[in-house]
């Protein structure tokens, strides 16, 4: 068989230009794990279903399994490891989770981080049925969501009583 | 879990995807919600994936005569947003609260819905009861196609070998008629068990047309002319049932759906009406 044509898929990852030559049918969860090594991005089901690959593409939740980076060359992607304060320390959506207990083993996290931080950003002041209806679209096999909820409406929380977020 | 191989083609124009489309055992790629995971699965692997993303003419929803135009790829999250949209055919956003979540909405297209002709697909069912026209490009030149003449069987369309859509035009409906979407789903944005759309026109307080469309009971969209039945309930169903042919799947029986689809016509109907009086007021 002939070798796999490759092509350059040049995108903006948390503030950084980052390329690399890839076959067109890499994934964009894949393209972000394994070719530009920022494995943050969890992948589960790789059908669209649970959500752990959810990545932000010019601003807004994609699914990461769903699309072939070589589609999305030139675009802005935002990753879990980019929703962390320029210091170092955790972003809002971040501190929520950990504050609420909004995780267990942690490979769903990802995903809710990206979804949640995205949906706050389109309704700052969630009811609780809002906050539930807003991760509808991820799954969770260890919370039980309870406390995922919980985190979303302590970040809304944080969010207004001004709590550093440099996102 | 990965797709095999493929030659991948951007187009920068329609007269470039036609070119492309004419290579053997090729496919349009327009936001990958369906098509991604069936090439992961290795359910589908085709040779040539035309990638029609970067067709900037084809992003936009326009009102054109009479009708509204939306474009191959305008995503679902715009037209579930568009104020052209909210008036002039509001099915579609009623239709498009049920598809799916929003993280896929903001990639996946109406139009490539509506292409992929998924029997479950809630906007397939919306582009048969309204009539929409599917407007199709290939090397050959261009053809509308009825979208009661496109929907051919379970994610089959009668689009021909080379041939992509452009977009689809709704007619605009203005607000003495009434619209509704309900259906039956395991959980909220999971496709449905069974669903209906209902179109219906008032008139001075009496309803002077009444059609349906079912979806997922049959290999596409069932369209129901109930005007003859709407107001006897029993008539009704036996009217409906006779025409539909549910499957029983893992997620539910046959029978089940029939039962399903009882109460959601009944629904529809009431809901449509209903939307009908408050587009008026
Ligand atoms: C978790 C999940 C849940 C979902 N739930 C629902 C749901 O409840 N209801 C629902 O309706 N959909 C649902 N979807 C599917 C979603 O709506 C898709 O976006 C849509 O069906 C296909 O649009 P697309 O742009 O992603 O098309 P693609 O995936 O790119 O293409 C799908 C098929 O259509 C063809 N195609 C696409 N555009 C064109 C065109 N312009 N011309 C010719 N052929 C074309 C492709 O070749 C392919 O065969 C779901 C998807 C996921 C992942
Ligand atoms: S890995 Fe992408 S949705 Fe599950
Ligand atoms: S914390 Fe384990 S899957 Fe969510």
């Amino acid at each position: 068989m002939n070798p796999e044509e490759l092509f350059l898929v040049e995108l903006t990852v948390n503030g950084n230009p980052l390329s690399a030559r890839v076959p067109a049918r890499r994934l964009l969860s894949d393209f972000l794990r394994h070719d530009l090594r920022l494995t943050g991005t969890h992948v589960g089901c790789e059908h669209g279903v649970c959500g752990a690959c959810t990545v932000l593409l010019d601003g807004k939740p994609v699914r990461g399994c769903l699309i072939f980076a070589v589609s999305v060359s030139g675009s802005e992607v935002t990753t879990v490891e980019g929703l962390v304060n320029n210091d170092g320390s955790l972003g809002v959506v971040q501190r929520a989770f950990h504050e609420s207990h909004g995780l267990q083993c942690g490979f769903c996290t990802p995903g809710f981080i990206t979804t949640i931080h995205a949906f706050l950003k389109e309704n700052p002041h969630p009811t609780e049925e809002e906050a539930r209806e807003a991760i509808a679209g991820n799954l969770c096999r260890c919370t039980g969501y309870q406390n995922i909820i919980k985190s979303v409406l302590r970040a809304a929380d944080l969010i207004d009583s001004g709590v550093r977020d440099d996102h | 879990m990965k797709p095999s191989r493929f030659q991948y083609v951007r187009p920068a124009s329609i007269p470039e995807a036609v070119v492309a489309l004419q290579r053997s055992n090729s496919k349009v790629l327009a936001g990958g919600q369906s098509l991604t995971p069936l090439l992961s699965m290795r359910l589908a692997a085709p040779e040539v994936l035309v990638d029609i993303n970067g067709l900037t003419e084809l992003a936009g929803i326009e009102v054109r005569g009479s009708e509204l135009w939306i474009g191959a790829i305008a995503r679902h999250q715009e037209v579930l947003t568009h104020p052209l949209v909210g008036a002039h055919v509001p099915l579609l956003q009623q239709a498009l609260t049920h598809v799916a979540h929003p993280v896929i909405r903001n990639r996946g297209t109406s139009v490539g819905s509506i292409a992929h002709a998924d029997p479950a697909g809630e906007l397939t069912a919306v582009a048969a009861l309204l009539g929409a026209r599917i407007h199709v490009a290939s090397a050959q030149g261009v053809r509308d196609i009825p979208a009661k003449e496109f929907f051919v069987g379970p994610l089959e369309s009668s689009l021909l070998h080379g041939e992509f859509v452009t977009g689809v035009s709704f007619p605009i409906f203005e607000s003495s008629w009434g619209s509704s979407c309900v259906e039956i789903a395991r959980r909220h944005g999971d496709y449905a068990l069974a669903g209906v759309c209902a179109l219906v026109h008032v008139d001075g307080g009496l309803i002077t047309s009444a059609t349906i469309a079912i979806f997922s009971v049959a290999g596409t969209p069932v369209v129901i002319d109930v005007i003859d039945v709407c107001d006897e309930s029993e008539k009704l169903d036996q009217k409906v049932q006779s025409l539909i042919e549910p499957d029983t799947d893992i997620h539910a029986t046959a029978e089940y759906r029939r039962q399903l689809v009882k109460t959601l016509v009944v629904q529809a109907l009431t809901e449509a009406r209903s939307n009908a009086e408050s587009r008026r007021s």
